[in-house]
């Protein structure tokens, strides 16, 4: 009988620990898939956020670092420009990347440092219990906006690819979903591009995938899909904004 | 080699680059900010990268991803910011990652100024940032022992996987003195078996981390690093004595603090008052039993430092009340003169004449 469908080598045979409906499960076999197809495991080095990724060490079958909140792009700068023969990639949520994280990110970005980014945007501070992030959608309740978002007292939320798009340095930037499997092979698309952009040593890139949470949203799983089609698009209009091709 | 006319943060530099050191990552200071500017065409002559980061913060996080793939790395700072660098540093402590970090301070707190200081003592030697952990702390007095003290921070830091710092201050940095830096050296007799590199065919991967959610795990990880710290504190106390075998007034002082109150001993010397001066190298670990030894003779000690009175506390501790402890401090950037010291000893020679 042929195998039609196994796990990736690049994860390890641990359960993940997410809750019901999340994507980070998902995200993370992507990311593997990818690191298996283009034959990088025995090279890659991982850097991994403060959240709920946090442990992402004890599932990604490659050598793994956990960084400070929102420093994982600084630290993937070290590796790269002392071991510029491995594989770097930093994988991070939108608390730690957009928030704590916007000055390493902007200028890692800038910098045009030849390291791939998996940023994870589910709109909220999962791992410390569902506070607002800088990515909450206005009117979203959180723990630390019960009454639902408002722009008069905590402004706007941070569209990242908008903002990195401006940059010279970056070279690829995708935003993806994946809320449904036609979207999920989009998002894996999306990585395997962003991955061959290091490979040929052309910089910077970064795939934002919009991802439920629907734990902290306090939605069922399948609410949460809708959240994320309906609501979330709606704010962060899915695409490429940077591409090798435009950049050459 | 013969000797060379170098500015004490050059002579860092040079120093790194003779000790292996080929990354350094930093953000502009003053009064430090001639080592980044060496560094920033000396290392690629070599072979090695240059970064200056968008902060002090980035930097430390920096140091923090070079170090995790087992190479030597080195930043360096002045004392805002290296309060900046603190997460870093705590992180570095906690993954067991070794790396030298150079603190040329100046004054604070706060913005504080730009002239010499010794003020980060504290921060330095009792942990600036979270947690139960201990950075080995050299204090260098002279370009040349800058010179020595940086490649023995880099073997140490590799020896007991963890980060080590220079604290000096903006007059070490800015004077230049002869230098001799000795034979070359690097980081390649050490274990670095556990650093991520990629898997690059082992069975295992190498995980670089500080986070142990389980409360037994984490206390097992605090009693590995305590028993590091232990063995530190029994190995690596350097201090140097000058005149104490005689001396009734022990002066108490580091960096370039000693180098001024060995000239008051010696004009106190000259007036006949038994004094010497009892100069820590190893600021953590802190010499205690050296300065036990040194004070046999004494009725007093005198703590002299650049701050309101730091080190003075550890010499408290290590004398455990044996002797009476007079302290003097200027602050500010304010350098004490000789004669302020001599002046001071004499005071206290006043003060304590009967037991003479």
């Amino acid at each position: 009988m042929a195998v039609v469908f196994e796990r990736p080598k690049s994860l390890k045979e641990t359960k993940f620990h997410y809750c019901p409906g999340c994507h980070h499960g998902i995200i993370h076999r992507l990311v593997a898939e990818v690191i298996d197809e283009l034959k990088l495991q025995e090279k890659t080095i991982a850097i991994l956020p403060v959240g709920c990724a946090v442990l992402g060490y004890e599932y990604f079958d490659v050598d793994c670092i956990e960084a400070a909140h929102g420093r994982a792009p600084a630290v993937a700068t070290g590796v790269k420009r002392c071991r510029p023969e491995t594989f770097v990639f930093t994988y991070q949520g939108d608390g730690d990347l957009a928030s704590i994280g916007t000055a390493e990110i902007i200028h890692a970005a800038a910098r045009g440092e030849n390291i791939s980014v998996i940023y994870v945007n589910n709109a909220i501070y999962g791992m410390t219990g569902g506070q607002m992030a800088p990515t909450t959608l206005l009117g979203q309740k959180t723990t630390t906006s019960p009454q639902g978002r408002k722009a008069e007292l905590t402004g706007y939320p941070l569209r990242v690819c908008e903002m990195l798009a401006t940059l010279q340095g970056v070279t690829y930037l995708e935003r993806t979903s994946v809320h449904d499997p036609k979207h999920v092979r989009k998002t894996k698309k999306a990585i395997k591009e962003a991955f061959q952009v290091q490979l040929a040593g052309k910089g910077f890139a970064l795939v934002e995938v919009l991802s439920a949470c629907p734990t902290n949203w306090r939605m069922s799983p399948e609410r949460a899909l809708d959240f994320v089609k309906n609501q979330m698009i709606n704010y962060y209009p899915l695409g490429v904004f940077k591409s090798l091709e435009e950049v050459e | 080699m013969s000797k060379v006319l170098m500015k004490g943060n050059e002579a860092i530099g040079e120093a790194a680059i003779k000790a292996g050191c080929r990354y350094f990552f930093g953000y502009p200071i003053t009064p430090q900010s001639e080592l980044p500017e060496y560094l920033s065409w000396r290392l690629p002559e070599v072979g090695g990268v240059f970064l200056q980061a968008e902060s002090e913060v980035a930097a430390i996080n920096m140091v923090y991803g070079a170090a995790a793939t087992g190479v030597r790395v080195m930043t360096s700072s002045s004392s805002p910011g290296i309060s900046l660098k603190q997460e870093g540093i705590s992180y570095l402590a906690g993954a067991e990652l070794p790396c030298l970090i150079i603190n040329i301070m100046r004054g604070g707190p706060g913005l504080g100024g730009i002239q010499p200081s010794q003020s980060d003592y504290f921060q330095a030697t009792k942990g600036g940032g979270h947690g139960d952990y201990r950075l080995i702390v050299l204090a260098p007095a002279s370009v040349q022992e800058i010179a020595d003290l940086v490649k023995k921070g880099f073997d140490l830091a590799d020896h007991y996987r963890m980060p080590a710092l220079l604290l000096g201050d903006g007059m070490l940095g800015q004077m230049m003195e002869p230098v001799d830096f000795g034979t070359e050296t690097s980081g390649d007799k050490f274990d670095h078996a556990w650093a991520t590199t990629g898997k690059q065919g082992r069975e295992h991967t190498n995980i670089i981390n500080s986070l142990y959610l389980k409360p037994e795990e984490l206390e097992a990880h605090n009693r590995r690093l305590e028993k590091k710290y232990l063995e530190i504190m029994k190995q690596e106390t350097m201090a140097e004595q000058y005149l104490t075998e005689d001396a009734e007034v022990v002066i108490a002082a580091y960096g370039m603090t000693a180098r001024i109150t060995k000239a008051a001993v010696d004009m106190a010397r000259r007036e006949g008052i038994k004094a010497g001066v009892f100069r820590p190298i190893t600021l953590w670990p802190f010499p205690q039993r050296e300065l036990n030894e040194a004070t046999q003779k004494a009725q007093v000690v005198l703590t002299v430092e650049m701050s309101l009175g730091q080190m003075v506390e550890d010499v408290q501790l290590a004398l455990k009340g044996r002797l009476p402890v007079e302290f003097y401090g200027r602050v500010g950037g304010m350098v004490p003169t000789a004669e302020e010291v001599l002046n001071e000893v004499k005071k206290i020679v006043k003060r304590y004449q009967e037991a003479m």
